[in-house]
Formats: structure tokens, C-alpha cells, sequence
């Protein structure tokens, strides 16, 4: 990976910028990760907790804004609003209310989704210890050199997160849980956002480094929901996650926001209940950390018109011009998809596609989901 | 040593209660009365709120718009219903199709005991008709009725019309999770209990009625409307059903804040909510209300069309619209969109109505007490009977007994209350009635206990009659509207000898008697209604509630008609032997 961005630095011209290259070369690569990882929870079904679907989705499609993949994304949905008999508008999930934003969308890719939503599921795919059918969709390939985002959201209490309605996970899971990681090497640093009822509750028991921790409400504060929708009859969005939203808004990939920023979002005048915040296991000044460390899979290119001395020399191959008329070979694209010959074979090739059996493909938004049928989707 | 195994301080105990009976009975019938008369003082009562999650706030859109178009249907309705002379069958199910709702239709018919008081009919036949209407893309697990009735004459036009109103427009919706159905009954109760128990393949009447053809899943909720009206100025709503059941708190929570967010008036019992509290009048008020909602309750009969819901544990209310003369005036639009609400807010449910309250007492739409407070107020009644039971000399011998014999055996022969062989005649109680039979039977097997009893004089008769006397009070008084009569014939007949007593007695459990209560209750309930009648009317009132109660025994299993004749008025008839007891 070093490699490739010291040969970036040399196959590209930059004028006006006379910035020493070499200095800041080196700090690209100060935080130290290479790639990005995020998981994203949200731990409640049924209908009134609506809000918890939209809030995970506004954090996936802000985190997919910045940068990072879908494959690099694991989405942990607990049901389906979108499809749910109960919603007025199938096939989307608004954030703000008169449906100024649908965070469904198109292109939406849920990885674990309605009861495979579960704590035991949470901690394999953070541990990494799952069986070998699994596909890559739904595993984290972290290693030492990634910056994880792990995002939840649901109905918590002191020291526990519920998951649908059935089981918890408490903070010393958790806790060990991203112990093992850092035993296993599976992350570089670790940003953990959680916005439920006393999520600072959550972030107490943790111990291993390169931890940064943000809650949305103090132990003994209920985290509180933002705005109502009345045609939908729900609330859409969560205060915290709401204001984190419209924070993210303005980061671009080459912002320099840095984590100091974060913590100041959603004070306790628009939140009524009191944001926290654990830096102390985070080796890195917070305020060197930037936003897009973590929010977004930020390549780093710098355009330069300077030569960079290398330490070996490069051969120089060569280069014997011919006067004569080279033949030139003209070369042109080969057709992606021949339409013609597959609709003069016929049905044949059909079958071969493996791709459209995969029962892990993403989730098409607008009219897939909702036929009339007799059968529950979940 | 504790309270009571210590037999000094037992003793001490025993003679405290024995002397001051009379006091300590005085006493708790007169905190028991003033508890319940204090559940209506405002501080006392808790506001109401809605329990159930799901429900949420009253967070929707209220969109229905065709009002007048349900009240031309209404009228249509009317012509029809004239013209057919009963249930126009035809044209309702003509016009449920045309809004695209599956519609069927269940015959029945039910032979009366003897001709009811209002309509002189001995045999009932009808035609009831509902209309499906499925949820787009939900299972077709679980239901939500609406109902009106459909009655002769020119009432609940308007509520029909507004039904089809409704349907019209919810079918539109694509968010339904639910299967609606929409119910138009004949002959009010009797068609609804027809209905409900061909839906739930149940027959416990002995009506006839023709299997029903479609079904929607398991009923969450059920809302019944009445309304004769145009315009409405309030909307009263109607909780007790069948045996004084009463529905889930939160759907009475559901109406109360849907009639706040829509600006509707509503009442409960008839009666506007006042703010007043502190004041005399809007005390009485709300003790008034509160009163009317027990009375209904003691009844035993359902007073809306819902009332049959609840016994298969649906909840259920009536909507009843008041057109009195007011200012503002509520037009169906309005009433629409506030029924549009509820049923969205029904439509969120995920499990039947469960968390709030199901046994309260309101004093208004806003304030109610529930059972964890009103029940203290019978139970002080109820001690009552305990301590009669250990009046004179009674516990005192029992104490000797006690320490003198084996302990277990008896205390089960003086007890005398289970598990006794009654011995056939014995003790010469003649008075006593069929409904009585088994109880000088246990008397009889006092009187031979007593024999059994060493240290006691045989000739200490009017000791054990005393005592026997004492006894089958505390057996035969075990109902709570004994406990006054209790309380104030005892203190007549413990020592009744003088023929002017007795005649002073004799009186007293006259006017006592279940039939002079029943009839002081309706002259108070029409006073409560603020419907004040005369005695001609409130006699020929009394008559038909008699007569409903047995046919509302006959026709829906109400419990309060053979709960009268067979321990009520054995009981009382009992007293008589009491009082002339030689």
C-alpha cells in the first residue's frame, strides 16, 4: 500500500503548490490505516421504532457518501420498515419529515437483516469468527492497518442494548469483544458511536486502545426522538443521530474536520439529553484524528508537478525509434454484453449467470419488495 | 410471641373485638362508604395516559374528506329501510361491494322467553351484513371491527352512512395490517351476539343463526357507532358491556386524546367534564358520574352494542354522538377523522390491548381510579361480616375449645362452613326456602357440634342459639350488598323481643328487600341521569328492568338475574327466620 501511493505521488504533475512534498508525504499516513471498515446496528423491530431503521440508514448513506464501499459496510437492519404493512409510502424510509429524504433508496445493501440480527451474530462478525460458508458480504476482513466504524442504535438501558426485543448485550461483551479484536489485530483504532437511552453506559467497560468512544445521552438520560412524521405516524429520526446527520452533511472527502468537531454536535440545548464522549484509550491526540478517518475511505492523492529523488535510480530503458510506418494495430472494445447474440441464442445463457441466485444480493428498492403476497418477507 | 399465638394477648384480642363490635362495624361501614365516596375528589384519582407503546401519541394525518357523501348514503339508507320495513339486505350488500369490500351476510332467528316491554315480540329473526375489507399486503391474521346498528324507525341512519363513508375510504389506504370489517347488525343486541358467535364457532344462548361465510382473524378491537344526527355537539362514550365488563383503559385513553388533538366534546355516562373540583357542585358531580358508572356496571347489562365484544376478551366501546343544544356543532367530517385516527392508531397494535387497566372506575374521561383503589372501600365492607362472625361470646368459647380439644377438628365443626355432612331437618329451621336448602343443613350440623362441646350447659340454649344465629349471618352474609343490611339489621334483630322492635325490624328488611332496593336504584339512577321521573314511570321502568334482566339472562348469559334469585333473595328471605326466630 506504501508502495502504491509513493508511485501515485510520482506519475502525477501539480503546479503552484510549493509545499514540500516529502513532509507531506509523511503525514498521509499519520493515522496509520489503510483501509475503512464500518458496521452499522440497529438492534429494534416493529413498527414504532421506525427511527432506529432510519437513523442506521442516514449513518450508511452519509458513510457510503464518504467514501466507503459496500463491501467494506456490514448493515445489521432488525426489520424491514420499508416493506412493512404499515408504511403509507412501500419501499422507503424517510429521515426528514414531509419525506424530504428517503434514506432507502436504490442502492441499499443489508447484510444481516431481521432475526439474524442478534447478539451472537454482532459479536462473530466483530470477532471474526465465523463459519467459512459465510459469505464475504457479511464478514468484517479487517486487519491492523483499518479504521472501523462501529455505529448502534435501539432501546438501551444501564450497562445493556436490547436486540429485538429478546436478548441484551452488555457493556462488558462489548468490552471484550473489541479486546479480542485488538488481540487478533483487527483494527487500527476503533470509533464507536452509540444513540440509545444511557448509551455512556455502554462505553464504560472498555480497556483496549485505540478506542474513542461517543454516546448520546448520559447514564440516567432517555435519548430522545426528533421530529414526528404525521402522515407516516411515526417518528422518523432520533435527536442525536439527527444532528450527527446534519453535521455529516458538510464533510466532504477532503474536509479537515477533526474529531473535536464531532464531539461537539448535538449540544444539550438541542438534544436534552447530555452527549458523552471517552477519548482516553485513544492513543492519538482526538484533535488529530479528522472525521474522515473513520466516515469516509478517503484515498490519499496529492497531484504534484515536483520529481521526487528516489534513493535507486531508474533504468532508463532503451528506446530505439523506427522511422518506418510501425504497424499499428488498431484495437477496439469488445462488446460487455452482446445483446444480439444472447437474444439469438436464447435462454441458455440465462442459467449460467450465478449472480442473480445469490440470496445475499442487494436490496432493489422501489417496486421489488412490495407485491402483494401472501407470505411474510421477513 | 406473635399476635396471635400467644394466647394472653389472643385473649386480650378476642375480648376487644367482642366488646367493641358494634363500635369497630359502625365504624369501617362508615370509612367504607366515605372511601368510596372519596374516590371522585380529584387529588385522589390519576390522570389518564396511554399504556400501550404501540399505540404512541395521536401522531397522524386525519385525512377523510366525504362527510356529505356519508350522510346522502345515510339518508339513502333511511329510504331503503322505510321501504324494506326492516334491514334493506339488497341494497347494503349492493353498495359494501361497490366499495370494494367482500360482503356476506348471516341469517338468524331467536325465540323469546315471553315478549319484551318495548316491542311485544316473541321471535326474532334478522339478517345481519358485514363487508370485508383486506389489508393490501398483510396476512389475514388479525381484524378490527366497526359497527352500527341498524334499528327501526329513523335512528342510526347516519351511522350507517357514515360506516360506508369509512369504508369507502379506507379501502384507498395501503396501509392497513389489518382486515376491517364493517358490520351493519340487526336488532341490536341479538344480531351482534348471533354475529359474534358464528364468528367464534361458539353457541351458548341456544340461538339459531346461518354459519357465516367469511372471517377476517382474530378481532384486536371493536368500535360500535351511534348516530342519529347530522351534526353532532358531543360524543359520548360508552365502556360497561355484559356483566360489568369493561374494556381495556387505553382505548378509552385512545378516545379521550383523539377527542383533544380533533377539539371534538366528549363525555362518558352523558355528563360534560367539569375543572371545578374543589367545588361542592363539581364534586358531586364526578361522584355522580362515578355512581352512574357503578350502577351500570352492577346491572350486569350490556348498554352499547360493544358489550357483547368483551366477553371474548376483544375490546370494544360505543361511540354514541349527542346532538343537544349547544353552540358548536361537530360536523361528520370531524366524527369521520377522529374514527379515522382511532383505527390507524388501532391499526399499529401488535398485540391485543393489555397494558392499562381493565377493572377502573372513571369519574371522568380525564381522571379514574383502578381496582387497587376502589376495592379497599369493599373490603372495609367485607370485615364487617369477619367481625360479626366473632361477635358474643362466640370466639370466646371458641378459645375454650380451642384449648381444650384437638384444635383442627373443631374448628372445622364450628366452622361449619365447608365439608360439613348436612343432616337433613334437625335444627327445625321451617322458614327456609328452596334456594336455602343446604344452609339449614349446615346449621343443623352446628347445632350437633354444639353437643359435641364439653363444659357447656345443654340448657344454655339461648347461648347456642346465639351462637347459631351468629353463625349462619357469617355464612349466609358473604355478598357486599348484604354488608349494610347487614350492619344495620343485626343491630335490629340481635336483640329483637319486644313486638314493637319487631315490627321496627320487620320494616326495615321490607324496605331493605332486594325488590325495594331495585326500586329506590332506578328512581336514583334516573336522578343521576338528571332524568328525574314519576312514580308512575318509575314503576312501570321498574318493571321492565325486571323483565330485561331475566331476558338478558335468557339471551346473553348476563349473570345478574340468577345471582338475585339464588343467593340475593334466599338471603333475605332468611332474615325473616332470624327475626322471628323463637
Amino acid at each position: 500500500m506504501k508502495i502504491l501511493g509513493l508511485l501515485s505521488l510520482l506519475a502525477t504533475h501539480l503546479s503552484a503548490n510549493s509545499v514540500n512534498i516529502e513532509e507531506n508525504a509523511g503525514q498521509f499516513f499519520s493515522s496509520g490505516h489503510t483501509n475503512n471498515w464500518a458496521v452499522l446496528v440497529c438492534t429494534s423491530r416493529f413498527w414504532f421504532n421506525y427511527r432506529h431503521v432510519a437513523n442506521t440508514l442516514s449513518v450508511y448513506r452519509s458513510v457510503k457518501r464518504l467514501g466507503i464501499p459496500d463491501s467494506h459496510i456490514v448493515l445489521m437492519l432488525a426489520d424491514d420498515m420499508a416493506c412493512n404493512h404499515r408504511n403509507p409510502k412501500p419501499a422507503t424510509v424517510f429521515s426528514h419529515k414531509n419525506m424530504e429524504l428517503n434514506v432507502y433508496g436504490d442502492d441499499v445493501e443489508v447484510d444481516y437483516r431481521g432475526y439474524e440480527v442478534t447478539v451472537e451474530n454482532f459479536l462473530r462478525v466483530l470477532t471474526g469468527r465465523l463459519p467459512p460458508s459465510t459469505p464475504r458480504s457479511k464478514r468484517l476482513l479487517s486487519d491492523d492497518r483499518s479504521n472501523i466504524l462501529i455505529y448502534l442504535t435501539g432501546h438501551g438501558g444501564n450497562g445493556f442494548l436490547k436486540f429485538q426485543d429478546s436478548e441484551e448485550i452488555s457493556n462488558v461483551e462489548l468490552a471484550d469483544a473489541f479486546q479480542q479484536m485488538w488481540q487478533k489485530r483487527r483494527y487500527n483504532e476503533l470509533l464507536f458511536i452509540i444513540d440509545t437511552c444511557q448509551g455512556a453506559s455502554m462505553y464504560e467497560r472498555f480497556y483496549s486502545p485505540n478506542l474513542m468512544a461517543l454516546a448520546s445521552s448520559q447514564v440516567g438520560e432517555d435519548s430522545l426522538s426528533h421530529q414526528p412524521d404525521l402522515a407516516i405516524g411515526v417518528h422518523l429520526m432520533d435527536r442525536y443521530t439527527f444532528y450527527l446527520l446534519e453535521f455529516l452533511e458538510d464533510i466532504h472527502p477532503a474536509s479537515k474536520s477533526n474529531m473535536n468537531d464531532l464531539f461537539k454536535v448535538c449540544p444539550k440545548s438541542q438534544c436534552v439529553s447530555t452527549p458523552g464522549h471517552r477519548t482516553d484509550l485513544f492513543l492519538r491526540d482526538p484533535g488529530s484524528a479528522l472525521i474522515t478517518d473513520f466516515f469516509g475511505s478517503v484515498r490519499k492523492v496529492e497531484i504534484t508537478m515536483e520529481t521526487v529523488n528516489l534513493t535507486d535510480p531508474i533504468e532508463q530503458v532503451e528506446q530505439n525509434f523506427v522511422n518506418e510506418d510501425l504497424q499499428k494495430e488498431s484495437y477496439s472494445y469488445v462488446d460487455q454484453l452482446p445483446v444480439s447474440e444472447i437474444i439469438h441464442q436464447g435462454l441458455q445463457l440465462v442459467n449460467n449467470n450465478p449472480g442473480l441466485s445469490h440470496p445475499h444480493l442487494s436490496f432493489t428498492g422501489q417496486s421489488v419488495c412490495c407485491r402483494p403476497s401472501s407470505i411474510s418477507s421477513i | 410471641m406473635g399476635l396471635l399465638s400467644d394466647p394472653n394477648r389472643r385473649r386480650a384480642l378476642i375480648g376487644l373485638l367482642t366488646r367493641l363490635n358494634a363500635p369497630i362495624c359502625v365504624v369501617c361501614y362508615m370509612a367504607g362508604v366515605a372511601w368510596f365516596m372519596g374516590l371522585a375528589f380529584e387529588p385522589f384519582t390519576l390522570r389518564t395516559y396511554m399504556s400501550e407503546n404501540a399505540m404512541g401519541s395521536t401522531m397522524v394525518e386525519e385525512r377523510f374528506p366525504a362527510g356529505e357523501r356519508a350522510l346522502a348514503t345515510g339518508r339513502e339508507f333511511a329510504a331503503h329501510k322505510k321501504k324494506t320495513g326492516g334491514m334493506p339486505v339488497d341494497w347494503l350488500v349492493k353498495t359494501m361491494q361497490s366499495r370494494g369490500l367482500e360482503v356476506f351476510t348471516q341469517r338468524f332467528s331467536r325465540r323469546l322467553p315471553f315478549p319484551d316491554e318495548d316491542k311485544e315480540r316473541y321471535m326474532v329473526k334478522g339478517t345481519n351484513v358485514y363487508g370485508i375489507l383486506r389489508a393490501p399486503r398483510a396476512p389475514r391474521t388479525e381484524a378490527l371491527v366497526l359497527s352500527a346498528p341498524c334499528t327501526a324507525g329513523d335512528h342510526n341512519n347516519q351511522a350507517v352512512g357514515l360506516l360506508l363513508g369509512l369504508a369507502q375510504y379506507f379501502r384507498n389506504q395501503v396501509y392497513w395490517a389489518k382486515d376491517i370489517i364493517f358490520l351493519v347488525n340487526e336488532h341490536d343486541l341479538i344480531g351482534m351476539q348471533a354475529w359474534l358467535e358464528g364468528y367464534h364457532h361458539t353457541n351458548t344462548t341456544g340461538m339459531d343463526w346461518s354459519p357465516l361465510q367469511g372471517r377476517g382473524g382474530s378481532i384486536q378491537a371493536a368500535l360500535s357507532l351511534e348516530l342519529s344526527s347530522d351534526v353532532v355537539t358531543s360524543l359520548d362514550l360508552v365502556l360497561e358491556g355484559l356483566n360489568g365488563q369493561l374494556p381495556n383503559l387505553d382505548l378509552a385513553n385512545l378516545f379521550y386524546a383523539f377527542c383533544q388533538k380533533i377539539g371534538v366534546l366528549c363525555t362518558t355516562q352523558g355528563k360534560l367534564q367539569r375543572n371545578d373540583w374543589d367545588s361542592v357542585s363539581g364534586y358531586s358531580h364526578a361522584v355522580q358520574t362515578m355512581m352512574l358508572m357503578a350502577m351500570k356496571q352492577a346491572s350486569g347489562r350490556p348498554w352499547g352494542d360493544h358489550g357483547l365484544f368483551l366477553r371474548y376478551h376483544i375490546e370494544a366501546a360505543t361511540i354514541k354522538g349527542i346532538n343537544s343544544f349547544r353552540q358548536y356543532k361537530t360536523d361528520a367530517t370531524t366524527v369521520g377523522r377522529l374514527l379515522e385516527g382511532m383505527y390507524r392508531k388501532l391499526n399499529n397494535l401488535l398485540e391485543r390491548l393489555h397494558q392499562s387497566y381493565f377493572f377502573y372506575l372513571m369519574s371522568s374521561l380525564s381522571h379514574f381510579v383502578s381496582i387497587g383503589y376502589y376495592m379497599p372501600a369493599f373490603g372495609l365492607l367485607g370485615v364487617i361480616l369477619l367481625l360479626r362472625v366473632s361477635s358474643t361470646g362466640y370466639l370466646t368459647q371458641f378459645d375454650v375449645v380451642q384449648r381444650s380439644l384437638h384444635a383442627k377438628s373443631i374448628v372445622l365443626a364450628l366452622d361449619g362452613d365447608a365439608g360439613l355432612r348436612p343432616v337433613g331437618h334437625g335444627a327445625g329451621l321451617e322458614g327456609a326456602e328452596a334456594g336455602g336448602r343446604a344452609l339449614p343443613g349446615r346449621a343443623a350440623g352446628l347445632h350437633r357440634a354444639h353437643q359435641l362441646l364439653p363444659g357447656l350447659h345443654p340448657g344454655s340454649h339461648a347461648g347456642a342459639r346465639g351462637r347459631l344465629r351468629h353463625a349462619q349471618r357469617a355464612k349466609v352474609t358473604r355478598l357486599q350488598r348484604l354488608g349494610d343490611r347487614c350492619g344495620s339489621v343485626r343491630s335490629l334483630t340481635s336483640r329483637s323481643s319486644s313486638p314493637p322492635r319487631r315490627v321496627l325490624s320487620a320494616f326495615v328488611l321490607v324496605v331493605l328487600s332486594p325488590a325495594c332496593t331495585l326500586l329506590f336504584s332506578v328512581f336514583f339512577f334516573q336522578e343521576l341521569q338528571e332524568m328525574p321521573v314519576s312514580f308512575l314511570d318509575g314503576w312501570m321502568l321498574y318493571l321492565s328492568v325486571i323483565s330485561q334482566g331475566i331476558l338478558d339472562h335468557a339471551l346473553y348469559g348476563s349473570l345478574v338475574y340468577p345471582l338475585v334469585a339464588l343467593l340475593v333473595y334466599p338471603c333475605w328471605l332468611l332474615f325473616w327466620n332470624i327475626l322471628f326466630w323463637k
